[in-house]
């Protein structure tokens, strides 16, 4: 209002001395500094506006625009309408609600302004009302009261946006060029969260960075380590850098429970579900797909969380994440959800569906990508007179490229092999009577012509199988099964001597108490683990010799993770136990690094890395002349020990020298009082240093005296 | 050596206490009866019958004449320690936890805990040389710092009184005025209860232990902290060794979580740490409940735990174990 006042005056002064105002540029007017002729500059009128209301922002206020223009007798009414849409979204301030009145008709002017207790709420009715339709004629516009200036600033006529000098960003990837070839993990317990190298050498870890209330929830490591994100009330934010963790990029999303990233760590996927306000109603999920370099959001889905529960028939609340799996590698060409009778597939170029459809398989309960290929591989249950079906499908072409019925199935899991070259299904088959189960394995060769398939049952048939494994960039697996309290282990594989196609069983061990499986990310060598029930027993064993290199034990250990160079193995007990909390770093053949202990241990992540760039003609090569190699780090290790057994000695020294000069000043101190000493204990000397006087006394003591008369006889 | 079981207590352990002579180990638990024993064979002499509470708490003259012991049944007793017989008793409102006789026998320290709504105190009483002679009355009372105090003992040359207990701080009283003279730092200092306090055997220093996880040693005089040994269970009970530069940690979880874990993950073990150099040697295990107590023989040759198993452990130590290399 101040403004068109001014506005006024100009005009009027500008008419008295006869000056086109539409031919002066205001802006172009500058006086000369220091002076400002008694003029109030704007700006400064805003900065002192700023100053005062400082405290409580304008984050909280919107301005509702396009509302009916109405005269007084109609005021209330309208108000009460507003009012009605905007309480249900918010909490709006006391004397919140301003609806403006010309002055000189009495009426409305179109517009009102409204306060929300928070930012977040004025956020949300921004969001829910924009575009809302009153009546045909009056469809709102509703804008944050924050951005009113930044529109108002829209200048009229196009200039070509000014192109910034080119600022070379940091080199988020710099703890990959670590000299000593390190790797880091991130902890969190209680509210700190901490990133540290783990400094295998020097057996302890080295500080990184350590932030308190870092995050709201849980921190999570992008797929190649770039990045690490965390969880907050209003969305979700990446960390990184070159020496230190800054917040490079926020992703906004209120409420948000779950995140995700794609292969490639392009798109950041996350996923929040509100309480219905009608508790019959299923929860509404939003799913947001961020683009994570630019922040911006590249697909949203909203709906009732019915829709986002896998398989259609799954239960109501229970969404399993992640709700979208991506296509393996690096390009996240694809992403793919499951959805009642339908595979959705989309492509992150338009961010929409493959062909505009979603595939139609009818029951479809469960799919999975390739890790490396665009392969569906598909398990539709067995119904009525339809067998049950594994499928292979090539996308975006949608061929099939292999299938495979299966008879009286009660369940299906399919694993697949790091580099997808295998597919194992797990087929729990009913037995004749259909009172018991027995399982048998399906077995793909992705990369074979035709992709043979072999059906694979182990010896007793009747084992129950605990846990399944392939080995990473291999071609074995590992099996744990059995009924008995103490179960099997057998190892196979793919590839035998003499016929390419026949699975060849390895070895089994008898009676281990194990179950659960981890393989070393580089293979060869996996830790069969006695979870839960069996304390945290831990076998690393060496599946190339076969034989078994250490026996271990972190008591209550809850997880168990191999460092992504396959070099330490890191367990924890986190604090679903109350004693205990804290981690134990292991070399990968089972020797006890270091271990540390920390109350409300929630997290251990080690950072991923990204896939090596040596071809595997060079990796063989490295692992030929391995000797020659090592050599150089042999003696760096050497160093490191000598240097370390120095300073240790070194400190040693000191701390004893420390000792003794301390103890000399206090016995200087004690033998001036020795005196004082001796006047308390009544003179009697002897303390502590002094020396005993063996002294022999004899004591007589007269126990007892009786006098009795005796009488003499003749 | 195999460790001598020592089964004179129904109740868990409370305290432990060796004479000066180093034949004699007195032991008191949640049970009454302060009990007796030969040092060396684990023989049991006698017991103090009279009290009617756990007893929590004891020490003994340097003649081991006598032998004071302080009771949840708000009373310090002092017997003969020869004959059992009951010398006299001090009767407060609430129980008696600690008592400590100062240098020369004259005067005992004894504190007792907040009940209904007396604080908790700290009271100085003077012992007579002959039993006929003993008045109950206090030479003076410190009242002031919040929750149980778990241990007090007298400073060099008793003219200081340093206790600690709930509120996790040290403090060094003026034992004439019953003045606070210093005050453990809140930073470097203890976080949660202080359990145990030790005398070094020639009073320059003491070990205290808390249900931080930690023990802590500190110069007597000036109250500051040397060195902190960090463990990862609460401590209930400390000692150093008389002759190595060894101390020891006992404890485990509170005795209400004892039944809820399994008895390896409480690992009720007696812990030997380096003092100078705060690194730990090595373990004693044997106890199947918390540590409460220990107490190292004055010649440093064996020691002795109790537990919240009932159980005194008696060990005498190898040879091997005076030879230890770190």
């Amino acid at each position: 209002m101040a403004d068109v006042m001014v506005m006024k005056e100009i005009q009027e002064t500008a008419e008295r001395l006869g000056i086109d105002l539409a031919s002066v540029d205001l802006d172009a007017i500058r006086l000369p500094p220091g002076q400002d002729f008694g003029i109030v500059s704007d700006d400064e009128d805003l900065h002192q506006g700023d100053d005062v209301e400082l405290d409580t922002g304008f984050g909280n206020i919107i301005i509702v625009d396009n509302l009916p223009v109405v005269p007084r007798e109609k005021f209330e009414k309208l108000e009460g309408v507003i009012r009605k849409i905007y309480s249900q979204i918010g909490l709006i301030k006391d004397d919140g609600l301003w609806m403006p009145i010309d002055p000189q008709t009495q009426k409305t002017v179109g517009y009102c302004f409204i306060e929300f207790n928070t930012p977040l709420e004025a956020e949300l009715a921004r969001e829910k009302t924009n575009g809302y339709k009153l009546d045909r004629s009056h469809i709102f516009a509703v804008n944050m009261f924050d951005e009113f200036d930044m529109f108002m600033k829209v200048p009229d006529e196009w200039a070509p946006p000014e192109s910034k000098p080119y600022t070379p960003g940091e080199n988020l990837q710099q703890w990959l060029t670590d000299e000593k070839a390190r790797d880091q993990f991130v902890i969190r317990a209680g509210s700190d969260t901490e990133v540290l190298w783990n400094d295998a050498r020097h057996l302890k870890p080295e500080p990184v960075y350590k932030r308190a209330f870092w995050t709201e929830s849980f921190v999570q490591w992008s797929p190649l380590g770039t990045y690490l994100a965390t969880v907050h009330r209003q969305g979700a934010a990446v960390w990184g850098g070159a020496s230190t963790f800054n917040r490079l990029m926020r992703y906004a999303h209120p409420q948000v429970k779950l995140i995700d990233f794609s292969p490639g760590e392009r798109y950041l996927v996350t996923y929040s579900s509100h309480e219905p306000s009608n508790p019959r109603d299923a929860n509404r999920v939003v799913i947001n797909i961020f683009d994570v370099r630019t922040g911006k959001v590249m697909r949203d889905f909203k709906g009732s969380a019915d829709e986002f529960a896998i398989g259609g028939t799954g239960g109501v609340t229970g969404v399993s994440w992640p709700v979208f799996r991506w296509a393996g590698r690096k390009e996240d060409k694809y992403f793919a959800r499951i959805g009642k009778n339908i595979i959705s597939v989309y492509e992150t170029e338009t961010f929409s569906l493959i062909d505009k459809k979603s595939l139609k398989i009818e029951n479809v309960v469960d799919f999975s990508w390739s890790p490396t290929d665009p392969i569906l591989s598909i398990v539709v249950p067995e119904l009525g007179d339809h067998p049950a079906r594994v499928s292979l499908m090539q996308i975006p072409s949608r061929d099939e490229l292999r299938q495979k019925n299966l008879f009286s199935v009660s369940d299906c899991t399919m694993y697949w092999q790091s580099n997808g070259d295998y597919l194992a299904v797990k087929v729990d088959r009913y037995t004749k009577t259909k009172r018991s189960t027995y399982t048998g394995f399906e077995l793909f060769r992705i990369r074979e012509r035709d992709i043979p398939i072999e059906v694979f049952e182990l010896e007793n048939k009747n084992d129950k199988i605990i846990a399944f494994a392939w080995e990473p960039k291999g071609h074995r697996f590992a099996v744990i099964h059995g009924d008995n309290p103490r179960p099997d282990i057998s190892f196979y594989s793919m590839r035998s001597a003499n016929n390419m196609d026949k699975v060849k069983k390895l070895t089994t061990l008898k009676g281990k108490q194990a179950n659960a499986l981890f393989w070393s990310p580089a293979g060869r060598y996996i830790i069969l683990a006695g979870l839960k029930g069996f304390n945290g027993q831990l076998e690393f064993y060496n599946v190339d010799e076969l034989e078994t290199m250490a026996i271990a034990e972190h008591f209550m250990a809850t997880d168990i993770e191999w460092d992504p160079t396959g070099r330490y193995v890191a367990t924890a007990v986190t604090s679903v136990h109350e004693m205990e909390n804290g981690f134990n770093i292991w070399s990968f053949n089972g020797k006890l690094l270091y271990r540390i202990l920390k109350d409300h241990f929630f997290q251990f992540l080690w950072r991923p890395r990204p896939p090596s760039f040596l071809s595997p003609e060079k990796e063989e090569e490295i692992a030929k002349n391995l000797k020659k190699y090592s050599k150089k780090y042999e003696a760096e290790d050497q160093d490191v020990s000598l240097l370390l057994s120095e300073q240790d000695r070194e400190k040693r020294r000191m701390l004893k020298d420390e000792w003794e000069k301390w103890l000399n000043e206090w016995k200087r101190l004690h033998e001036e009082e020795k005196l004082e000493r001796q006047k308390l204990r009544d003179g009697e000397a002897s303390d502590e240093e002094e020396e005993y006087e063996a002294k022999e006394v004899e004591v007589e003591e007269i126990l007892d005296v009786t006098e009795e008369v005796l009488s003499f006889e003749e | 050596m195999r460790p001598i079981l020592m089964k004179g207590h129904e109740r868990p352990l409370t305290f432990l206490k060796y004479n000066r002579d180093g034949d004699l180990l007195f032991s008191c638990g949640k049970d009454h009866n302060p009990t007796v024993w030969f040092a060396d064979n684990g023989e049991r002499l006698g017991t103090y019958r009279g009290h009617n509470g756990a007893v929590w708490c004891c020490d003994v003259s340097r003649d081991s004449m006598m032998l004071i012991t302080g009771s949840a049944d708000q009373s310090a007793k002092l017997w003969s320690v020869q004959s059992g017989e009951q010398l006299y008793s001090f009767n407060f409102g609430s129980p008696a936890r600690a008592v400590d006789l100062a240098v020369g026998d004259k005067l005992a320290v004894i504190t007792t805990d907040p009940f209904m709504d007396s604080p908790s105190a700290i009271h100085v009483k003077i012992i007579a040389r002959d039993p006929a002679d003993q008045i109950g009355e206090s030479v003076l009372t410190i009242k002031g710092p919040q929750g149980r105090i778990n241990r007090a003992v007298w400073g060099a040359l008793n003219t200081t009184i340093i206790s600690a207990g709930e509120d996790a701080v040290v403090r060094i009283w003026d034992s004439e005025t019953g003045k606070l003279l210093k005050e453990s730092d809140k930073e470097s200092g203890h976080k949660k209860t202080i359990t145990a306090l030790t005398k070094s055997a020639d009073g320059s220093h003491f070990l205290t232990g808390s249900l931080d996880k930690s023990a802590k040693l500190w110069d007597m005089r000036t109250l500051t902290l040397i060195k902190t040994y960090v463990t990862e269970r609460p401590v209930n009970a400390v000692t150093m060794s008389p002759l190595l530069n060894h101390v020891v940690l006992g404890g485990g979880q509170d005795a209400s979580n004892v039944t809820t874990t399994d008895h390896r993950a409480g690992k009720f073990e007696a812990k030997f740490y380096d003092k100078i150099l705060q690194e730990e040697i090595g373990g004693v295990k044997g106890h199947f409940g918390p540590i409460n107590a220990l107490a190292f023989n004055p010649d440093g040759k064996s020691f002795s735990s109790g537990g919240e198993d009932g159980y005194v452990r008696l060990h005498h130590f190898d040879p091997d174990y005076f030879h230890i290399k770190i």
